[in-house]
């Protein structure tokens, strides 16, 4: 069985964004340039905020769109980025409907969540887990 | 500084002529670290001495720090400009989304200079400027709303800070804010006022980028003890019942003024309190970017369509310890949804809240005591605790429909100054008193204070841990006064919160500065702190400032506080005693 990101309750979230802090400093890239994961409001803070970060969809649409074969599905859902493969197009951020597909401005490749659950130590707030799941489909 | 660290590069605007360039300041950020050290010394070489502050020469400065994306909570920027409520130094600082977003657009400050014809909002995405047209906004009542359509158009959600001014801001209220984030502001000195005069309606900035360590191993080390004491012990109190947890203590000791200050403890605190909106309203909680304490406390208030039944609308407003000593006691409002509705409109409009109660509280002592007529007010019959009359007040403090709220619209040592009851006018400085009437540190500290507001100094901390138990001379308090705010001008230039001061101590601040590869020991830090106090100074004594001359109300001393011995000959040899250390 194989751990997963899951988000546990967006309401809870406060906007703070040290998951995205946390995510780019695991690359030692401190900043926000390396983050596979993004939180932004719901339209205002006053409706509280969204959290965007990979699904790890059993049959992933951005792998599909990929042309040249570089997001590889992984067992249980989720892709792979084989950096060299990549020619950064950016079809794969086209075809995730939720954004969680993000581009490197820099190298215009994808950044999608690996699912090591470094940030969750930076959530203070509960909103984030890495919990073990059997049906990828049944999760939030 | 690190090579690739964009912190050094200051990004010049100039309204007037729609044009931009960038300067690399290594100069500014090597002697004076970033936030309030560079931002004053940018502020000397921008600001013409004597310059009216609502003309196109006075300059917008905002800064932030080496720490700034690299550790939470060095999250605020720092605002500095002439101010148009006192004439003098002008320094606002505010947290929301800015300050990672000028750090991630890849400046460490930004200087707006001239005013532009038309209408405009500015747009700063990384090394792009733009200028957009915001006739369309400008008038437009709800400043909620002005962020609602940037927020649509722009780019960059969750990456950028969307920074406007409400119609106090285009009625050149002196006191007008500029609202950061919808809940966040630049609240203080008038700063929203001087985006006003520049016919500046918003400032969007955003970016996204990669800061370069000094040692990356060490730094996610360092990083990670410094997010655990974040979360933990000091700062907690900040995200329990936030800033408002302070109602009823300083209630109970006797230093929450009340009425205009005629009384120093409310009877009905305890329907005001951190506690009774928590359990009556808190809607969510809100933090400030790259913040896990999140303080932010925003209360949900369900109100009825009068002319329909079950039909109801929902408002989402913040509320903070000193808005609702302002709106609240200082104007005797104990009912806690009249006062919602008061928070809710100085939002609205971008005024200063903590302004604003003062302004409100001496008008109707004023009225009371028949300084000012109703044909002064327009009709109105100002009544402490009336929150209906007061929604109606704060609207003509904008509108200015008589001469009586031209003059309300610059505070009240303006306006007691045209119709008397100084004595009773309450602005130390000449900008409204705070929330504290906790004895002579207090208020000495806000009128010795570089930037005239209650956390320069930390007065209010002396008063209840100190001088509650025994007495200082006044010497002894003006030297405890100047080093706090000494220290304060490293934090402030650090741009570290100062709900983290016990985080960030001396040692915790040598260590995150060598991760960004700045190499300050202790002493040069103490140094540089007692060097932009007195920077700052410097501005100040150019443009006119005299601790020879400072007004005290006599409400002050009228009105008993904790501290036993609050008396003007104490607190004028306060004074006299930092003046001499200062000079």
């Amino acid at each position: 069985m194989r751990k997963r990101l899951v988000i546990v309750d967006p309401e809870r979230c406060v906007g703070c964004q040290c998951c995205m802090f946390a995510c780019s400093r695991r690359l030692n890239k401190p900043g926000l340039a390396q983050s596979s994961i993004a939180v932004r409001s719901n339209g205002g803070m006053e409706r509280g905020f969204v959290v965007i970060v990979c699904r790890v969809c059993q049959d992933p649409p951005c792998a599909r769109a990929c042309p040249t074969g570089a997001l590889v599905v992984q067992k249980g859902g989720g892709v792979r980025l084989m950096e060299d493969k990549c020619i950064g197009c950016g079809a794969c951020a086209e075809a995730c409907i939720v954004g969680a597909a993000f581009l490197d401005s820099e190298t215009n490749k994808p950044m999608i969540c690996v699912q090591c659950g470094f940030c969750v130590d930076f959530c203070p707030h509960g909103v984030l887990a890495l919990k073990e799941v059997i049906d990828n489909d049944a999760q939030g | 500084m690190l090579k690739d660290d964009p912190l050094h590069n200051v990004l010049y605007v100039d309204l007037s002529r729609k044009r931009f360039h960038v300067e690399a300041r290594p100069d500014l950020f090597d002697r004076y670290i970033g936030g309030a050290g560079v931002s004053t010394q940018l502020l000397l070489e921008n600001c013409p001495e004597g310059c009216d502050p609502l003309g196109p020469e006075n300059p917008v400065i905002l800064a932030v720090g080496p720490l700034t994306g690299l550790f939470p909570l060095a999250s605020k920027t720092v605002a500095m400009f002439k101010s148009p409520h006192t004439g003098n130094l002008g320094e606002s600082h505010c947290g929301g989304r800015s300050a990672v977003a000028i750090r991630m657009a890849g400046y460490g400050a930004i200087v707006i200079n001239g005013a532009s014809e038309l209408p405009i909002y500015l747009v700063v995405n990384g090394d792009r400027v733009f200028f957009r047209d915001a006739s369309t906004l400008w008038g437009m009542g709800n400043s909620l709303t002005v962020g609602r359509i940037i927020r649509e158009r722009e780019s960059q959600p969750g990456l950028r800070t969307i920074m406007r001014i409400g119609r106090a801001g285009e009625q050149k209220v002196s006191y007008a804010c500029v609202s950061v984030e919808t809940y966040r502001h630049f609240g203080r000195l008038g700063l929203g006022a001087v985006l006003g005069s520049k016919k500046l309606k918003a400032i969007v900035i955003s970016g996204k980028r990669s800061l370069p360590v000094a040692d990356s191993k060490e730094y996610r080390k360092l990083y990670k003890d410094v997010f655990k004491s974040a979360t933990s012990g000091a700062t907690q109190k900040y995200h329990n019942l936030g800033t408002p947890q302070n109602i009823l203590p300083l209630n109970k000791l006797g230093g929450f003024p009340t009425r205009n200050l005629q009384e120093a403890r409310f009877e009905e605190a305890d329907r005001i309190s951190g506690e009774a909106f928590a359990e009556g309203y808190l809607g969510r909680r809100l933090a400030c970017s790259h913040c896990p304490v999140a303080c932010i406390h925003i209360a949900a208030l369900r109100e009825p369509h009068e002319s329909e039944p079950f039909f109801y609308k929902t408002s989402m407003i913040s509320y903070d310890y000193e808005p609702i000593y302002a709106l609240g006691g200082m104007i005797g409002v104990g009912d806690p949804e009249g006062l919602l509705r008061l928070l809710d409109r100085v939002e609205v409009l971008g005024l200063d809240a903590i302004s604003t109660g003062p302004v409100l509280s001496w008008a109707t002592e004023a009225f009371a005591r028949g300084l000012i007529t109703e044909k002064d007010t327009d009709g109105l019959r100002l009544e402490f605790g009336d929150w209906k009359t007061y929604l109606e007040a704060i609207n003509r403090i904008v509108e200015q429909p008589t001469e009586l709220y031209s003059a309300l619209a610059r505070g009240v040592e303006h306006a007691s100054s045209v119709y008397g009851g100084e004595d009773f006018a309450l602005a130390l400085g000449g900008n409204e008193l705070t929330g504290y009437h906790t004895g002579p540190a207090a208020h000495v500290g806000h009128l010795v204070g570089a930037r005239h507001g209650h956390l320069d100094n930390a007065g209010y901390s002396i008063d209840q841990k100190v001088l509650v138990e025994k007495k200082l001379t006044p010497e002894e308090l003006g030297d405890a006064l100047v080093k706090e705010e000494s220290w304060r001008q490293v934090l402030s230039s650090l741009v570290i919160c100062f709900f983290a001061r016990e985080v960030f101590d001396m040692e915790t601040v040598v260590a995150c500065l060598r991760s960004a590869g700045l190499k300050f020991d202790p002493s040069a830090l103490n140094e540089i702190g007692t060097s932009i106090h007195r920077e700052k100074f410097r501005f100040k004594y150019r443009e006119g400032f005299s601790f020879d001359s400072l007004r005290i109300p006599r409400r002050i001393f009228e009105t008993k506080s904790p501290v036993p011995y609050l008396s003007e000959e104490y607190m004028r040899a306060a004074i006299a005693h930092v003046k001499k250390k200062l000079s």
